[in-house]
């Protein structure tokens, strides 16, 4: 499959000091200003000068960690986090395209009020949000929330029938959680709202609809106490890396993250999402896969790969990362993106190894050599972040034909 | 004369999805455009007021078996307009009703953690609980608590939040970017609780807020909630708005604080009060009325009499006579989704509206809005602004959270005219003293609690 003539989506991954482990000790960076929302602002101006389709905010209901299990104790390493979906209220009103997706959990929290602060978001930000869904299967954060127990696997148990049940479990309530957040996101028609003096009513209450949903792990009755976003239904995300996950991408999301290490792997996975879709119901939408990269970028040769050895140099081991590492010139990185496009992936989410540097270098490198290749945008063509992706604006599921 | 002049504390309400707020007026703007939430933060930040209060319902109200649909309807989440407001102001305090019933303390601790580092220091929260199985059907748990439970809940879960903010001194990041030491201590944000409502352990992921925990309200007027509000809070929002039930609430409340070694200006008494202004006295009323005839429509005035009678009374004429029919008060509340108001005074009330109607030869509509819809404080600036003063000198309050009827413009002729006079008179402040909404408050910064206290008071 080749790259279709439509130019690239491009975005950005925001976490703390970045996402090397040692990126806080790098020069430049004010490890302090980490929890304050200057820091976050700058991050998104950046990103927004860089004409990038949106920032995704990391979150998680507990302390970072090194290991998939729990806490590791170690104070070498930014430990601390604000909540992602305030972070990404606190800019809205100081940027203007930038599409925002913070990540939230989905496993302890409730639907009811995800959904209304995603629209509400939606809200603030003149029809810009989103959200990446997370779950948690660490015993450590359903120990915060004291409500339920979650089986001990570890990652290398995860093949094990009782891994998969985890799994199962775990994303079978992701997907039910996005259709409660599409549904509570419909229960208000767009003109619900009448205003009509003469009758002395504020809505039509007959567009305002009971969403009756019923599941294994929550049932909620609606409607939403917000007024349907600007959007209809905000942009939802997920990383997959497994064909659990995967599904949950076929048949919940908008935009899928997934992790390819070669352009083969990448064809791959983009074929069996696409198959999952396909069987979903789903195959007529459009659904974006983009590729995760953890980028280190210099201008200059040979620069990138000093770095991240100088930066692995202050850790046990050097760096390893779910998603595939580069680093090298914004035109070797534009090289590689360009190549795994021709997997059939429709864009990139790249993760900065240190802020902000390796996010300026994507805005004053890769953008503009991408642009020079005709495989990026210009200007911004769209004020909401659907507008961005291409994604129609969902028609309601409760409005008379 | 001796005493000195008691400073004023003033915050604005965004208008609510009560009758109160006159959607119908062509002045009225969108309920839930960020537009309208920038406009009422800016007009009370320029005004120099301490801060802005929204407040929250998680069920959209039902009269009847059906949504209400006569007033407001809708409102955006909490939360996230808060923390978006903090990015188009700079002084405000940014105050907002969280349940403690259909929340979970982690989460609400790291929210309001978030909200007080994106905002330098301005959060606040408006502490409520609610019992019900109608609001539950939204939520995970359902409707779990039983009425007489909900202050052990929110006394309990403002505990949890309490120590999950504290597992985090304010000391723990060094971010020593030579040695690599970015924790001082392995142990931040440890913490294990374990009462009646929660169990719970592991390491909070926040670390320390410039206040520390957001400055904590009380609403409600009940035995339990005026305990509540004495040993835990640091202002009471209430709903006394005349003289004398205020002082006499005043006194009541800042007497219980020395049971808890709490000095009188530690809790702030808040009324939520309403006002009308006119260029002269009788303009001033003139308005009154009009405003009070738009809060009460025909169809709105039935509703109310439904509420007060329990049942439906659709087939009545507003503009004509009270319903001969009797009330219904063993029946199913005919209103679901807002505080039962029903009680012992319900025959009372009835009673009493009965020989109001009579008397006075008023019609259902005229009834309702003589009965309900007085403004807390109508006149000039001059006298409102005289009378506020003497109400807060006379011990009946230290302030007042204003309830605009319009949406977003109704607070702007009181920042432009009412402000100055009270700067004038030397009882409020002309410019932002501190940076926090503690300061404002004038409540001093919180103390940083040993970890080995918690644990103490944890077990």
């Amino acid at each position: 499959m080749s790259r279709s003539a439509a130019p690239l989506h491009l975005a950005v991954a925001l976490d703390g000091a970045g996402w090397h482990p040692a990126a806080w000790r790098e020069p430049g960076v004010r490890p302090a200003d980490l929890l304050g929302a200057p820091y976050w602002a700058a991050l998104a101006a950046e990103a927004e000068r860089g004409l990038l389709d949106f920032a995704t905010i990391e979150d998680s209901l507990g302390l970072q960690s090194s290991l998939p299990t729990g806490p590791d104790g170690r104070t070498d390493q930014v430990r601390g986090r604000l909540d992602a979906v305030l972070t990404a209220a606190r800019i809205a009103p100081l940027t203007k395209n930038l599409g925002l997706i913070p990540s939230a959990v989905v496993t302890h929290t409730e639907p009811f009020h995800l959904s209304k602060a995603v629209a509400t978001l939606d809200h603030v930000s003149g029809g810009r949000a989103g959200m990446q869904v997370r779950v948690s299967g660490r015993q450590e954060e359903a120990a915060h929330f004291g409500r339920r127990r979650l089986p001990q696997v570890s990652l290398a148990e995860l093949d094990s029938p009782a891994g998969q049940e985890l799994l199962l479990e775990l994303f079978g309530e992701a997907a039910d959680y996005v259709e409660v957040l599409r549904r509570l996101w419909d229960s208000w028609e767009d003109d619900a709202e009448i205003r009509d003096v003469a009758t002395g009513r504020f809505i039509d209450r007959d567009k305002l609809h009971y969403i009756d949903f019923t599941g294994r792990h929550f049932s909620v009755k609606g409607p939403s106490i917000t007024p349907r976003p600007p959007q209809g239904q905000p942009v939802v995300a997920a990383l997959a890396h497994a064909p659990v996950p995967f599904r949950l991408v076929a048949t919940s999301a908008d935009v899928g993250f997934v992790t390819p290490h070669d352009t083969a792997q990448a064809a791959e996975i983009v074929a069996e999402i696409r198959d999952q879709q396909e069987q979903a119901g789903r195959g007529g939408e459009t659904v974006h896969l983009f590729a995760d990269l953890v980028v280190f970028l210099d201008e200059e040769a040979g620069r990138a790969a000093e770095r991240r050895a100088r930066l692995d140099a202050a850790l046990d081991a050097p760096y390893t990362s779910d998603a595939a590492i580069f680093a090298g010139t914004p035109a070797e990185l534009a090289d590689v993106l360009e190549d795994f496009a021709h997997s059939g992936l429709t864009g990139f989410r790249l993760r900065p190894a240190t802020l902000p540097h390796d996010l300026a270098r994507i805005t004053d490198g890769l953008v503009p050599e991408l642009q020079r290749r005709a495989a990026f945008r210009t200007a911004y063509e769209a004020g909401t972040l659907r507008g961005l992706l291409g994604l129609p604006r969902p028609a309601n599921r409760y409005a008379a034909a | 004369m001796s005493k000195p002049r008691k400073q004023i504390h003033l915050a604005a309400h965004f208008p609510g999805v009560n009758n109160t707020t006159v959607w119908s007026d062509p002045a009225a703007g969108s309920q839930i455009g960020f537009s309208s939430f920038v406009h009422l933060a800016r007009t009370a930040e320029r005004a120099k007021f301490d801060f802005l209060f929204l407040a929250e319902g998680l069920r959209l109200r039902e009269q009847g078996g059906r949504i209400h649909d006569l007033d407001v309807v809708g409102r955006p989440d909490t939360f996230t307009v808060l923390a978006a407001l903090a990015a188009v102001t700079d002084r405000l305090g940014l105050a907002g009703t969280i349940n403690s019933t259909f929340n979970e303390p982690y989460e609400v601790a790291r929210q309001f953690a978030s909200l007080d580092h994106l905002s330098a220091g301005r959060a606040a929260w408006n502490v409520v609980t609610s019992w019900d199985e109608f609001t539950g059907e939204n939520f995970r748990r359902g409707g779990y608590l039983a009425r007489e439970d909900r202050y052990e809940r929110a006394a309990q879960f403002l505990t949890a939040v309490t120590v999950l903010l504290d597992s985090w001194r304010g000391d723990e990041i060094v971010a020593d970017q030579e040695s690599g030491t970015f924790l001082r201590d392995a142990d931040a944000g440890q913490f294990a609780h374990r009462v009646a409502q929660f169990d719970i352990s592991g390491h909070f992921n926040v670390p320390r807020s410039p206040q520390g925990r957001p400055v904590i309200f009380q609403a409600g007027d009940s035995e339990q909630g005026r305990e509540f509000a004495a040993s835990a809070a640091d202002a009471i929002f209430t709903r006394h708005g005349t003289l004398e039930a205020g002082k006499a609430f005043y006194a009541d409340v800042k007497g219980r604080l020395a049971r808890y070694g709490r000095s009188p200006q530690e809790l702030l008494i808040l009324p939520g009060v309403t006002f009308v202004l006119g260029d002269t006295p009788s303009d001033a009323e003139e308005k009154a009325r009009l405003v009070r005839r738009q809060q009460v429509s025909g169809p709105t005035a039935i509703a109310f009499l439904e509420r007060v009678w329990n049942r439906d009374l659709s087939a009545y004429d507003p503009e004509g006579p009270l319903p001969d029919v009797e009330p219904l008060f063993d029946a199913d509340p005919i209103v679901r989704g807002r505080a039962d108001s029903r009680g012992q005074d319900q025959l009372e009330t009835v009673a009493r509206w009965r020989a109001v109607a009579e008397q006075d030869k008023l019609s259902i509509r005229e009834l309702v809005i003589a009965e309900t819809g007085r403004q807390s404080f109508v006149g000039t600036p001059q006298h409102v602004a005289q009378a506020l003063d003497e109400f807060v000198q006379a011990d009946a309050s230290d302030g007042f959270i204003l309830a605009p009827h319009l949406t977003p413009g109704g607070l702007d002729e009181f920042a432009d005219t009412v402000v100055p006079l009270l700067q004038e008179r030397g009882v409020f402040r002309t410019e932002y003293e501190g940076t926090t909404l503690r300061d404002h408050l004038g409540l001093a910064p919180l103390p940083v609690q040993d970890r080995a206290d918690l644990s103490g008071a944890a077990s």
